[in-house]
């Protein structure tokens, strides 16, 4: 039941990007020249709804369907923020893609999309053979 | 039904990606992030002992659930409801994109780019395996992509995901502006 939760919950996601055209390289070509609104406006209104959400299944004490509390997600600083985040953005650009939408382009029946993501797949077993060398 | 087939605007489209952060929260704690599906694959596929992808991977896979939906959410919106029109994108990156010779025809992606052929080209080369390499690699050292930091690390108010996400839109920014109009004039 919880499995098919998870199922549901991807393909309310996979839905909203590509009827949102979040997947589209068209798109976040406009975004990132400035020459549109439709992808801030995404952002815009995602991140307040997401974090209403949070303030209220805390504000409420809205256990999950187990019983336990939800816990307020935390990320912790290190290097990688910056280091990282920029080669992501660099690859953001060129493929006009993040990890999310690639699953979501596969089933848009864009299946060139697979080899971006097998690609983006060796991009992390890379970063994880190197990481020993690299500022954490 | 003719709504069905039409994109949604961004302040329908932009809330229903937010809402699946307390969605997943409720359904047992778990945090929106997609790059975290990458690592689970090397995990199960080619550990070849490396400690970021000796764990036990089992335990994560409602994500790769979760990425299974995704590929089905895909197929319901863009093969079932598929918009028949192109993109409404702003005049001057359809004018742009066309100075680059990449039409702008219907279908979420220009299928002047994304298709196999591209793959035996430089430019489809970069575009698609070297733009994926950068992608993952860089999702995993940040140790997020723009739904684990973006979207869920913002909406729980951390610094750390703010920074994050500064530097994704600078790299797209900086990398759109500078080097991709070289790369598609190849």
């Amino acid at each position: 039941m919880k499995k098919l939760a998870f199922v549901l919950a991807g393909a309310f996601f996979g839905l909203a990007l590509a009827k949102g055209e979040a997947i589209s390289w068209y798109r976040m070509q406009e975004m990132f020249r400035f020459e549109g609104f439709h992808m801030f406006g995404i952002f815009m209104t995602a991140i307040p709804t997401g974090a209403l959400g949070i303030f209220l299944l805390q504000k409420f004490k809205i256990n999950t369907w187990q019983g336990e509390p939800v816990h307020r997600p935390e990320k912790v600083y290190h290097h990688g923020i910056v280091i990282g985040s920029f080669i992501f953005g660099f690859g953001w650009a060129l493929t006009g893609a993040c990890p999310g939408p690639l699953y979501v382009q596969i089933g848009s029946g864009f299946w060139v999309a697979a080899v971006v993501l097998l690609a983006a797949l060796f991009g992390t077993w890379l970063y994880g053979r190197f990481q020993k060398y690299l500022p954490d | 039904m003719d709504f069905l087939y039409k994109p949604w605007p961004w302040y329908v489209a932009g809330p229903c990606i937010g809402l699946t952060v307390p969605l997943l929260l409720w359904i047992g704690n778990k945090r929106l992030g997609i790059s975290a599906t990458f690592r689970q694959i090397c995990a199960a596929c080619v550990p070849a002992a490396i400690p970021l992808f000796t764990y036990d991977w089992k335990k994560e896979s409602w994500n790769l659930l979760f990425a299974l939906g995704l590929v089905a959410g895909g197929f319901l919106g863009g093969v079932v409801f598929r918009n028949p029109d192109p993109v409404n994108i702003s005049a001057q990156t359809v004018a742009y994109l066309q100075s680059k010779n990449v039409p702008h025809e219907p279908g979420l992606l220009p299928p002047a780019l994304f298709n196999f052929n591209q793959l035996a080209t430089v430019k489809g080369l970069l575009l698609l395996v070297v733009g994926g390499i950068m992608v993952g690699f860089g999702t995993r050292y940040a140790r997020g992509c723009t739904s684990g930091h973006g979207i869920l690390g913002l909406s729980a108010l951390q610094w750390p995901s703010l920074l994050a996400t500064a530097c994704f839109f600078a790299g797209g920014i900086i990398f759109s502006a500078l080097v991709l109009p070289w790369i598609l004039s190849l």
